[in-house]
C-alpha cells in the first residue's frame, strides 16, 4: 500500500482544495473525513452498492472505486452541490420528496447523482430506461417504485 | 368540540427528508471529533477452533497505533452479554443460554468472530496494524449441517450435548385424533433459508468519555437505543443518567440492529473511557456477513389432516432451526414460524415441535419478517399441494379455511413470542382475497389468458398467498410532547427510527391533535437525553406502541391547552377552538391566543400558581396494548418464466393488505414496496452459502445478490380496514408485511407457469434461483 504523500488540488462543488494525501487514500474517505463533506456515503467500498456515487467531470463515479489523487486538476460535484439549500432543493430532489423516493436515505445521494447525469443524457426516459439507469444502485428500503416515479416527475418538470 | 383529521390519514410529504435530501442528515460515520481514534477488529477466519495464542507486539509497536486490546485484556468487564428476550412460559421448553462475547477467549464459533482490536490514529493505520497480529488456532470441526448436529461428535459449546439449543413443544386439541379421521393427511419436507437484512449503512459505534462532565456519549447505529444505554450503563458502573446514546439517521435496519449487545459495542466505550478520547468504528460490507446477525435456515416436516372438502382437520410440524454460534435473542425467530404457520385458517388441532441448533454460524436474530416466512411457506404449500391432490382450486380451498368474521378475537390457544396467547384481535379475511383477485384477474387468467399464452409457447402462472403478521407487541413506548415558545411542537420518543417515517407520521398525530401544520411539529427519536423510556423500533411496533404513546401525549397537552385558554379567555372550554397554531373563542373575532404565546403564560416567570399546577404545555404519556395487533394481507402475482434459462419476468404483482386505521398511505405504500423487494430477494436470488467448514462463500455484495430496480417488480396495493380494539388509534403494525409471503408466492406461480405439480415436481424450498430450478426440474428433462 502506498503511503507516499501527493499534492492535490480538486474543485468539489465550484470549491478549490488544496491538499496533501496518501496514495492509497479513497476519494470516498477524502471528501468524507478530510473535506467534512458527509453526504456521500460508503455502503459496500467495493464499487457494487452505488452508494457513494459522485459526478466527476460530468460523469457518474464510484468515490469508493477512486483514489483521491487520481482527482488532481479535476471537478467533482457532491450531494452538497445539488441545491442552494433545503429550502430551494434540485428537481430531482423535490420530486423524491414529493413521491417518497427515499426512506432512510442513506443510498439517495448515490442515486441523485447517478439520476442527475442520466436526465441530462435522457429527459424525456421512459420506465424501462429509469429502472435500467438505476440499477446500478442499491436500495433496500423503498422496493426503487417511488423512486422511479420520482425520475419520471422530475423529468417532466426538468422539460418544462 | 371535534378534533380535525385534515392529516391523520393523509399522504404528507415527510418532515425529514430535506435534511436527507441534501447531505445534511447526521449518519453515525458523519461524526467526527477532535483527537479521534479509529478501531479495527481482528476476527476469526475459521469458524471452529481453539485459540492457543494471540500475538499483538508488533501490532503495538507499529507508527500510529495507540492501543490493541484482546479478551484478556478487558479484566472482569468481559462477560458474554444478557439473553435479551427469555424464554416463554411454555411448559416443558428446554433452553441452553449461550451468549456472545466482547472478544473470543479459549474459542472461535464463527468465521468473524473478534479475537482482538486496534485503536490507531486512522482506520488506515487500524487496518495494518491487524496483519501484525499472529494468532495461533487448532482448528476443530465445524458445525453447519443441522440433522449432523444433533448426531455428530463437534460441538459449538463443548458442554452443550447435540448441539441443542432449545426444544420446544405447543400444541392445541388432539392431532392424533384429527389426523385419525382424516380424509386426506399430506406430508412432505420444506428447507426455507432467509438471508442477510444488508442495509445499504452498515453497523457503527462512536463513543466519546467527557471526563469533565462525567458523561459518556454513544452514537450507534441500534434500533434499540435506551436498552443499549441501560445495559452499558450498568456494565461500566456509570448510572443511567451518565450515558447518552444517540441513535441518529440510520441507514436501514430491518431487524439486525435491533440486537445488542454486539461485541464493538461493547468494547468501543470502554476503551473511549480508558484513552479518555473519542473513538470510531464503522463496520465494512465484508464485516458486515460475519459480525452483524443474520437469519437463516429452518427444515420443516409437516403434515396437514384434512377431510374430504379440504377443510383442514389438523397440523403437525416438526422443524429444526439454525441459531448460530450464540442464542441471545432466545426464542423469538422459530416462535414465530411456529406462531405464524396458522395463518389466516382455522386450524382445529396443532403440534408443533422445533429444535434451535447451535452451529458454527454468525448469529441469527430477527430480520423482517423474524421466522414469519418460515411458517407461511409451509402452511402455504401444504394448501397448493393439498389443493392439487384434491382437486380443488388454489383459492378456493383457502377460502374454505379462512377464519370467519365472527370468530374474533380468535384464540389460537399457543403462546406468541410477546409471552401472550396467539390471539387475533381482529379481521376480516375473504374481503382481502376477494380484492387480491379482482385486482390480479385471477379467474380471467386462468380460465383465459393463460391457455392463449401457453399457445404462443409461453410459460406464464399465477400465485396467491395468504398471512397474517403478528404486529405491534408490548410492552409499552413513551413521549413527550411540548409547545415551545415560538409556537412549534416538540415530540420526543424512545424508539430509534431507520427510515420509517416516524419524523412524519407522528407529526400527524400530533398536528391533528393541537391544530398545528405538520412540519411545525419537531419529532426526536432515538436520543436518551430527549427521552429515556420504551423497548425499541421491532416487530411492526413503531406506529402502533409509540404512536398511541404520541397521541396520548398530545391529547394531554390539548387538554392543558384549553384549561389555560379557557382561564385566560374567562370562557368554557367548549367555546374554544384550537387551529392554525392558535386557540380562539368561537364566534368572537379577535380573542385568540398563538400556542408559543400560551406556552410562554403557562411558565409564569413571577407571581403565585395554584397547587398542583404543572408549568408548560407539556405532557408525557405512555402507551402499553394488551396484546398484539395481527395484520394480514394477500399478494397475487403473474409471472413468466423462460423454461429454458428459467430467468422470471414478474408481469404483475398485487398487495392487499389489512393494517386497520392508516396514518400515511405514502409511507405505508413505501413499506410494503420495500417489503415486497426484500421478500423478492429472499425467494430467488439471495442465500448465504455456507461451505461444511462453515465458511462463507459469497460475502460480498458482487456475489450476495440485493435486487435492483430490474428485479423487483411494480406493485399494486389496496387497503382494507378492520381497526384493532387493542389501541385508540386503531393501528396495527406494517413494517414487515410485505416480506412474509413472498416465497410461497414465488413457488406457487413458477409451479403453474411451467405445469410442475402435474409432472409430480414441487418447489418445496426457498430461496430458489435460476440454477436450483434447472436441478429441481432435471427429472423432466
Amino acid at each position: 500500500m502506498s503511503t507516499e504523500m501527493h499534492a492535490i488540488t480538486v474543485t468539489v462543488n465550484g470549491t478549490h482544495y488544496s491538499r496533501q494525501v496518501e496514495g492509497r487514500l479513497l476519494l470516498s474517505d477524502f471528501l468524507r473525513h478530510d473535506l467534512l463533506l458527509a453526504g456521500t456515503h460508503v455502503g459496500c467500498e467495493h464499487g457494487v452498492c452505488g452508494a457513494c456515487t459522485v459526478i466527476f467531470d460530468g460523469a457518474p463515479v464510484r468515490s469508493c472505486l477512486m483514489f483521491a489523487a487520481q482527482t488532481d486538476g479535476h471537478r467533482i460535484e457532491t450531494v452538497e452541490g445539488l441545491a442552494a439549500d433545503r429550502d430551494h432543493l434540485h428537481p430531482l430532489q423535490q420530486a423524491m420528496r414529493d413521491c417518497h423516493g427515499l426512506q432512510c436515505g442513506y443510498c439517495t445521494p448515490g442515486i441523485l447523482m447517478t439520476m442527475k447525469v442520466f436526465l441530462e443524457e435522457t429527459p424525456n426516459p421512459d420506465e424501462a430506461q429509469i429502472r435500467e439507469a438505476l440499477s446500478g444502485n442499491l436500495c433496500r428500503c423503498t422496493g426503487y417504485q417511488h423512486i422511479v416515479e420520482a425520475v419520471q416527475l422530475a423529468a417532466e418538470r426538468m422539460r418544462k | 368540540m371535534n378534533v380535525t383529521t385534515r392529516n391523520f390519514g393523509a399522504p404528507i410529504r415527510r418532515n425529514e427528508d430535506p435534511r436527507l435530501l441534501s447531505g445534511q442528515a447526521l449518519f453515525v460515520d458523519d461524526v467526527e471529533l477532535p483527537g479521534m481514534l479509529y478501531a479495527a477488529f481482528l476476527r476469526s477466519n475459521v469458524a471452529h477452533a481453539r485459540i492457543r495464542s494471540i500475538d499483538v507486539t508488533a501490532a503495538r509497536a507499529r507508527d500510529g497505533v495507540v492501543a490493541v486490546y484482546i479478551a484478556e485484556d478487558l479484566g472482569d468487564y468481559w462477560a458474554p452479554g444478557p439473553l435479551l428476550v427469555p424464554p416463554p412460559p411454555i411448559e416443558g421448553i428446554t433452553f441452553n443460554q449461550r451468549t456472545q462475547v466482547p472478544l473470543a477467549k479459549d474459542k472461535v464459533r464463527h468465521v468473524g468472530e473478534p479475537l482482538a482490536v486496534v485503536l490507531a490514529q486512522s482506520r488506515y493505520l487500524a487496518e495494518d496494524a491487524l496483519a501484525d497480529i499472529t494468532v495461533e488456532l487448532d482448528p476443530l470441526p465445524a458445525v453447519v449441517d443441522l440433522e449432523k448436529a444433533l448426531t455428530g461428535d463437534a460441538r459449538v459449546h463443548d458442554d452443550v450435548r447435540g448441539n441443542i439449543a432449545a426444544r420446544v413443544r405447543q400444541s392445541r386439541g388432539d392431532y392424533a385424533a384429527a389426523r385419525s379421521r382424516a380424509k386426506h393427511v399430506i406430508a412432505r419436507r420444506f428447507h426455507y433459508d432467509h438471508g442477510a437484512s444488508s442495509p445499504i449503512e452498515t453497523r457503527g459505534v462512536v463513543a466519546n468519555w467527557d471526563a469533565r462532565a462525567n458523561q459518556l456519549t454513544i452514537w450507534d447505529t441500534t434500533q434499540a437505543p435506551v436498552f443499549l444505554r441501560n445495559g452499558l450503563a450498568g456494565m461500566l458502573g456509570l448510572s443511567e443518567r451518565q450515558v447518552r446514546v444517540i441513535a441518529p439517521f440510520v441507514g436501514g435496519g430491518f431487524g439486525p440492529k435491533i440486537m445488542l449487545f454486539y461485541p464493538e459495542e461493547v468494547v468501543i466505550p470502554w476503551a473511549a473511557m480508558r484513552h479518555n478520547r473519542p473513538i470510531k468504528w464503522i463496520e465494512d460490507r465484508l464485516e458486515h456477513f460475519f459480525a452483524t446477525t443474520q437469519e437463516r435456515g429452518q427444515t420443516h416436516d409437516a403434515e396437514i389432516a384434512l377431510d374430504a372438502d379440504g377443510r383442514i382437520l389438523g397440523v403437525k410440524d416438526v422443524f429444526l432451526h439454525d441459531t448460530g454460534a450464540y442464542n441471545p435473542y432466545g426464542l423469538t425467530v422459530p416462535i414465530n414460524s411456529q406462531c405464524t404457520l396458522l395463518g389466516p385458517y382455522v386450524i382445529p388441532s396443532y403440534d408443533s415441535t422445533f429444535t434451535a441448533i447451535f452451529t458454527s454460524k454468525p448469529i441469527v436474530t430477527p430480520y423482517r419478517g423474524a421466522g414469519r416466512q418460515h411458517g407461511v411457506f409451509v402452511i402455504e404449500r401444504l394448501m397448493d399441494i393439498a389443493a392439487h391432490e384434491l382437486k380443488i382450486d388454489r383459492v378456493e380451498i383457502r377460502r374454505r379455511n379462512l377464519i370467519p368474521p365472527d370468530a374474533f378475537p380468535y384464540n389460537n390457544e399457543i403462546i406468541y413470542q410477546d409471552f401472550a396467547p396467539l390471539s387475533y384481535d381482529s379481521g376480516n379475511y375473504a374481503p382481502i382475497l376477494d380484492k387480491a383477485l379482482a385486482m390480479i384477474g385471477y379467474d380471467k387468467f386462468l380460465a383465459d389468458e393463460q391457455q392463449r399464452l401457453r399457445a404462443q409457447g409461453r410459460h406464464v402462472g399465477v400465485g396467491v398467498a395468504c398471512y397474517v403478521e403478528g404486529t405491534g407487541i408490548g410492552p409499552y413506548e413513551g413521549a413527550k410532547v411540548q409547545v415551545q415558545a415560538n409556537g412549534k411542537v416538540s415530540v420526543a420518543t424512545g424508539i430509534g427510527t431507520q427510515g420509517q417515517g416516524h419524523f412524519t407520521s407522528f407529526a400527524q398525530i400530533v398536528a391533528d391533535q393541537l391544530g398545528v401544520e405538520v412540519p411545525d411539529v419537531d419529532v426526536v427519536t432515538g436520543d436518551t437525553d430527549q427521552f429515556y423510556w420504551g423497548a425499541g423500533t421491532f416487530a411492526s411496533r413503531g406506529a402502533v406502541v409509540a404512536g398511541n404513546a404520541v397521541n396520548e401525549a398530545a391529547k394531554a397537552v390539548r387538554q392543558k391547552i384549553l384549561k389555560l385558554a379557557a382561564e385566560h379567555f374567562e370562557c368554557a372550554e367548549e367555546d374554544l377552538e384550537i387551529a392554525n397554531g392558535a386557540v380562539s373563542v368561537v364566534g368572537v373575532p379577535g380573542q385568540a391566543i398563538k400556542l408559543g404565546a400560551l406556552a410562554v403564560k403557562a411558565n409564569p416567570m413571577r407571581g403565585a400558581v395554584k397547587p398542583g399546577a404543572e408549568p408548560g404545555l407539556e405532557s408525557t404519556q405512555y402507551f402499553g396494548p394488551p396484546g398484539g395487533a395481527t395484520a394480514a394481507g394477500v399478494h397475487a402475482m403473474i409471472v413468466e418464466v423462460d423454461p429454458q434459462t428459467f430467468t422470471l419476468e414478474v408481469l404483475k404483482y398485487v398487495v392487499v393488505h389489512d393494517c386497520g386505521t392508516v396514518i400515511n398511505p405514502l409511507i405505508l405504500a413505501g413499506q410494503i414496496h420495500g417489503g415486497v423487494a426484500q421478500g423478492v430477494g429472499n425467494a430467488f436470488y439471495e442465500q448465504l452459502v455456507f461451505d461444511d467448514d462453515g465458511q462463507l462463500l459469497n460475502a460480498s455484495l458482487a456475489d450476495y445478490l440485493l435486487p435492483t430496480a430490474l428485479e423487483v417488480p411494480h406493485v399494486d396495493i389496496a387497503h382494507t380496514v378492520t381497526v384493532s380494539p387493542l389501541n385508540p388509534l386503531g393501528i396495527k403494525g406494517a413494517g414487515e408485511a410485505g416480506a412474509i409471503p413472498v416465497g410461497p408466492l414465488f413457488a406457487q406461480a413458477i409451479e403453474d407457469a411451467l405445469g410442475l405439480l402435474d409432472r409430480n415436481v414441487e418447489l418445496n424450498e426457498i430461496p430458489l434461483s435460476p440454477g436450483r430450478l434447472f436441478e429441481l426440474t432435471a427429472k423432466l428433462r
